[in-house]
């Protein structure tokens, strides 16, 4: 049924419709309307039978949903930021125990400096946990992604977090056709575990492996992502069929048929870009756009394929791999091997800044004449740092890097951006 | 036999015996209904042989007694969470295991949490009668999974956790832990230069902290009473909610004791009353196991290696008062020998 | 509410996919984020595509905040904030020097201060004369809430008066959002409210018509 209503309230009610059994709720800033949603639905009665656990830490979150999933529950939760880096190790704990939990990550910055808006460095951090990461570009794709992961999760036996940007998604209201609670009960069979705590059929859970045995158990890790490439097609597919409209799959391309300059991101970013690209189009200048929708398993082979004509491929990330520049570059880089190919990665959006229409355009003019330096950033303002990095160099007690660069900003935000 | 009350005294029974060297009444000597679990044909072995725990160790043997009772209460629907630690360690040697019962083990600090979640599902299902145990060392417990065990406290989860206290790191190599007494010699608390071994604070009480919770079960025990030990079990196992059992374990590879002498060193624990032993419902003490013989510290101090230091040449008597009126402070706010217990 | 489906052609180029874009100013706690998703509501009741978002993040009563709205026949895809709207709603003419309230607006745009004072009282007339000043009007918003609420909460009512200002979208519409979100007493007092800053602000725009 098509409805206008916040993101996060439309993840609650499809989640909901999921038929989790146990919930772990601990909030953090972007994610608590998801949470608060979901807390509603369960004392309402219409998330039942399923336990809402508040939890005390989303180290605990995580633990709770991996006791939970053990014993045979379909488990879930939410986190962004620091709360996804708390539960750091219980993530490759659930990952490496084969635990199809499924987890919101509300992309937000990491600090410090704190920063609650979005990027994808929460995310990023944890691309080698073992989960399956999936990113949405609309809030549309976000519910509907998060039917499928369920399903891929319990398919494969591994843990699935949706990534949808925060604030930019969460908090956005727009136009959205929720499932029908027959429509994903008919797409979402109960879930049937492979392995479960179950008195009845006694086993042991998480034994110490040694040297002898543990490279093939890890192996196993990497074998069941390779299986989700062809898993998270065919469930893409068969969510299609159910209900009519595409989302999720591995990658997503946009006038990428004659196009000599392709531009490669993650997550709602991609809508602002399009428009761009429509513009320049318009110019006759040839570019396109590539949308990676699975991060983890990465899509070597589609984004090889995707990327086949392109002369020159313009990586624009909202995470930075700090001592080397960036992070989905390197994925990008690996799937062309071989190929001469002009690559550019570009740093845009840290900490919610806004990635505007006007800046793509005059980035994309660069880019298609190769005025791009291999790594750049957006919209940086090169005074403060070339500032603050004066006051460094001045030795003795410089202060703190945010709140000198702060005082320049000014206390008072002055311009609606 | 039903479970007894928190803090009520067994039935009355006179059994003539004669024994040296020894205060136990051996369980052939008792009515069937009064042995303890671990002395039945049909007890559930859930801890079974063939795990790698050292010689003499208290943990081993604390585990097998906690489980095989619980698995009786609940009529062999059990499910344990446990957290990292010698216990995890020593009886799941992959590609071999220990456990005869559904049994998960994640992390160091979380085996409180993993054992709500496990609860959460099974209630989820509506599958209560199946029963939920955590267990941990003290490391596991009273550090680094302490947040998760009092979010567990004060949601009120139906889960019994079980601490069993070594009083340090055991599995890492014995470092100090928030269980370490004062005095102890362990691998970064040893008494070279000026260090007397882990420094005199103010301690960590986790059973008083649980209390604290007033969560409907605490309790304290050792393995030198089993029948104790298990009676709490069961007792805790009659209930329903959070419950938390504090279990004094010896460990003779990290206090250096003899093998032989684990149960006589739990005992002295209790019996010098560096070790209360009580239960308390819904916050407030409701019973003690009172001292039988009151015993000096010395004694118990000088038969652990961890504690050789303080019998050097000169002895640090300073110390030892200072560990006695420890004790002292526990008989008096416990009343650990009002009644029967003789005067020393 | 349903709300027929649109199905726009693939193949229209951007330019023909006209957006009206609306900008709200205010202060936390004065419901601006609530504004801007109570218009995207209206604007979907009506069939159109709407998105509606804040671009502030932790809640602090007090601190100057800013919501958009955009809606359109067509889906959108971007999610940039409002640089060049069509339409400014400030809920707190205490901004008026404090935030660069009017960056990007519109040659043509419409302007709605919640104030007593009129576009010259608030010293703003010969700035507004740079656009079409007759889209520049204000609405005692704060007061008509009070009467009607019992609380300054003028966001409701901006709303039934940017529907009169802008006849982009019906107070109808306006009406049915309120709705929606507000039930009982507060549903009614801020319908109410509404619906008299539309009769006001659709006065202000006859006098103005008549004068010109």
């Amino acid at each position: 049924m098509l409805r206008q209503l916040e993101g996060s309230a439309a993840v609650a009610e499809t989640v909901a419709l999921c038929r989790p059994e146990v919930v772990c709720a601990y909030p953090i800033s972007p994610q608590t309307h998801i949470v608060e949603g979901l807390a509603d639905l369960v004392a309402e009665g219409r998330l039942q039978p399923c336990e809402y656990m508040m939890v005390e830490s989303e180290f605990a979150a995580m633990s709770v949903c991996i006791g939970a999933s053990a014993a045979g529950a379909r488990a879930y939760t939410a986190t962004a930021s620091q709360g996804l880096l708390y539960m750091t190790e219980a993530l490759y704990n659930a990952s490496g125990l084969g635990l199809p939990i499924v987890m919101t990550v509300a992309n937000r910055a990491i600090g410090a400096p704190i920063n609650i808006w979005n990027d994808h460095s929460d995310a990023m951090s944890q691309r080698d946990s073992g989960w399956i990461q999936l990113y949405a570009e609309t809030n549309q794709e976000a519910v509907d992604l998060h039917a499928q992961a369920f399903k891929i999760a319990e398919r494969l036996s591994l843990p699935v977090m949706v990534c949808m940007d925060g604030f930019v998604l969460t908090h956005a209201y727009e136009r959205i056709d929720l499932p029908s609670a027959a429509a994903v009960d008919a797409f979402l069979p109960p879930f049937e575990p492979r392995q479960v705590l179950d008195p009845a059929d006694p086993m042991t859970i998480g034994a110490m492996v040694g040297p002898e045995a543990f490279a093939e158990v890890r192996y196993l890790a990497h074998a069941k992502q390779m299986q989700a490439l062809d898993v998270i097609p065919e469930v893409a597919g068969e969510f299609e069929r159910a209900f009519g409209r595409p989302s999720g799959g591995l990658v997503r391309g946009y006038r990428l048929d004659d196009a000599e300059t392709v531009v490669v991101a993650l997550g709602s970013v991609l809508g602002t870009i399009e428009d761009a690209i429509d513009a320049m189009r318009e110019e006759g200048v040839r570019i396109g756009a590539l949308a990676i929708k699975s991060f983890r398993p990465f899509p070597l082979e589609e984004v090889r394929g995707a990327l086949a004509g392109a002369r020159r491929v313009v990586v624009l990330e909202k995470a930075m791999a700090v001592g080397i520049g960036g992070i989905v570059s390197t994925d990008i880089r690996m799937a062309l091997s071989g190929r001469q190919v002009n690559g550019y990665t570009v740093i845009a959006g840290l900490g919610g800044r806004p990635i505007t229409g006007a800046s793509l355009r005059r980035l994309f003019a660069e880019a298609v004449e190769d005025r791009l330096e291999p790594l750049s950033f957006l919209d940086m303002d090169w005074d403060r740092v070339r500032a603050e990095l004066a006051r460094m160099a001045e030795g003795g007690r410089s202060g703190p890097h945010a709140e000198n660069i702060l005082r320049e900003v000014g206390v008072v935000a002055g311009r609606s951006h | 036999m039903a479970a007894l009350e928190p803090g009520a005294a067994g039935p009355e029974q006179r059994i003539r015996f004669y024994q040296v060297g020894s205060h136990v009444v051996g369980n052939r000597l008792l009515h069937p209904e009064q042995r303890t679990v671990q002395a039945r044909m049909d007890r559930s072995n859930t801890l079974t042989c063939g795990h790698r725990a050292c010689r003499g160790c208290g943990e081993a043997l604390g585990a097998r007694y906690v489980l095989d009772a619980a698995m009786r209460a609940a009529e062999g629907k059990v499910i344990a969470a446990n957290a990292t630690g010698c216990l995890e360690v020593f009886s799941t040697p992959f590609p071999e295991s220990s456990w005869q019962l559904p049994w998960i083990h994640s992390l160091f600090a979380n085996a409180p949490a993993v054992a709500s979640g496990v609860a959460a599902a099974l209630r989820a299902k509506g599958r209560e009668d199946v029963r939920v145990v955590g267990q941990g060392g003290d490391g596991g417990t009273v550090d680094i999974g302490f947040g998760c065990l009092s979010g567990m406290f004060e949601r009120n989860d139906d889960v019994l956790f079980v601490c069993y206290d070594n009083e340090a790191y055991m599995n890492t190599g014995v470092q100090r832990s928030g269980a370490t007494p004062p005095a102890a010699r362990t691998a970064n608390t040893k008494p070279v230069g000026a260090s007397s071994g882990n420094p005199f604070g103010q301690g960590k009480d986790m059973p008083r902290i649980a209390m604290a919770h007033r969560i409907p079960y605490v309790a304290t025990a050792t393995i030198a009473d089993p029948h104790d030990l298990e009676r709490k079990v069961e007792a805790a196992m009659a209930m329903r909610g959070a419950r938390y059992l504090h279990v004094f374990v010896t460990c003779p590879l990290g206090w250096g004791s003899e093998p032989r002498d684990t149960i006589k060193v739990a005992r002295l624990a209790k019996e010098t009353g560096l070790f209360p032993v009580f239960e308390a419902v819904d916050g407030e003490v409701v019973g003690v196991s009172r001292i039988r013989r009151r015993t000096p510290v010395e004694d118990y101090l000088r038969i652990q290696r961890r504690f050789a230091h303080l019998f050097g040449d000169p002895p640090r008597t300073d110390l030892i008062e200072r560990i006695q009126q420890i004790a002292d402070r526990n008989i008096a706010e416990f009343a650990l020998l009002d009644g029967e217990g003789e005067p020393w | 509410m349903e709300a027929r489906v649109a199905a726009p052609s693939l193949a229209v180029m951007d330019g023909a996919r006209k957006r009206f874009e609306v900008r709200v100013h205010g202060r936390g706690g004065q419901g601006v984020v609530t504004a801007a998703e109570l218009l995207s509501v209206a604007a979907f009741d009506e069939g159109h595509h709407a998105q509606a978002f804040p671009s502030f993040g932790s809640e602090r009563m007090g601190a100057p905040v800013v919501a958009f709205c955009r809606f359109s026949e067509w889906p959108i895809r971007t999610r940039e904030p409002v640089a060049e709207p069509d339409a400014l709603i400030v809920q707190d003419p205490t901004l008026l020097h404090q935030v660069d309230l009017f960056g990007g607006l519109d040659r043509d745009g419409y302007v709605l201060l919640n104030s007593s004072r009129d576009i010259e009282e608030l010293g703003l007339a010969e700035f507004a004369a740079g656009f079409r000043a007759e889209r520049w009007l204000t609405v005692p918003a704060g007061e008509i809430a009070r009467r009607h609420l019992g609380k300054p909460l003028p966001n409701a009512a901006l709303l039934g008066g940017f529907a009169a200002l802008s006849g982009q979208l019906k107070l109808e519409s306006v009406l049915a959002a309120i709705g929606e979100r507000f039930h009982g007493a507060a549903g009614e007092g801020n319908a109410t409210a509404a619906r008299e800053c539309f009769q006001l602000v659709a006065r202000q725009m006859l006098r103005s018509v008549s004068r010109a």
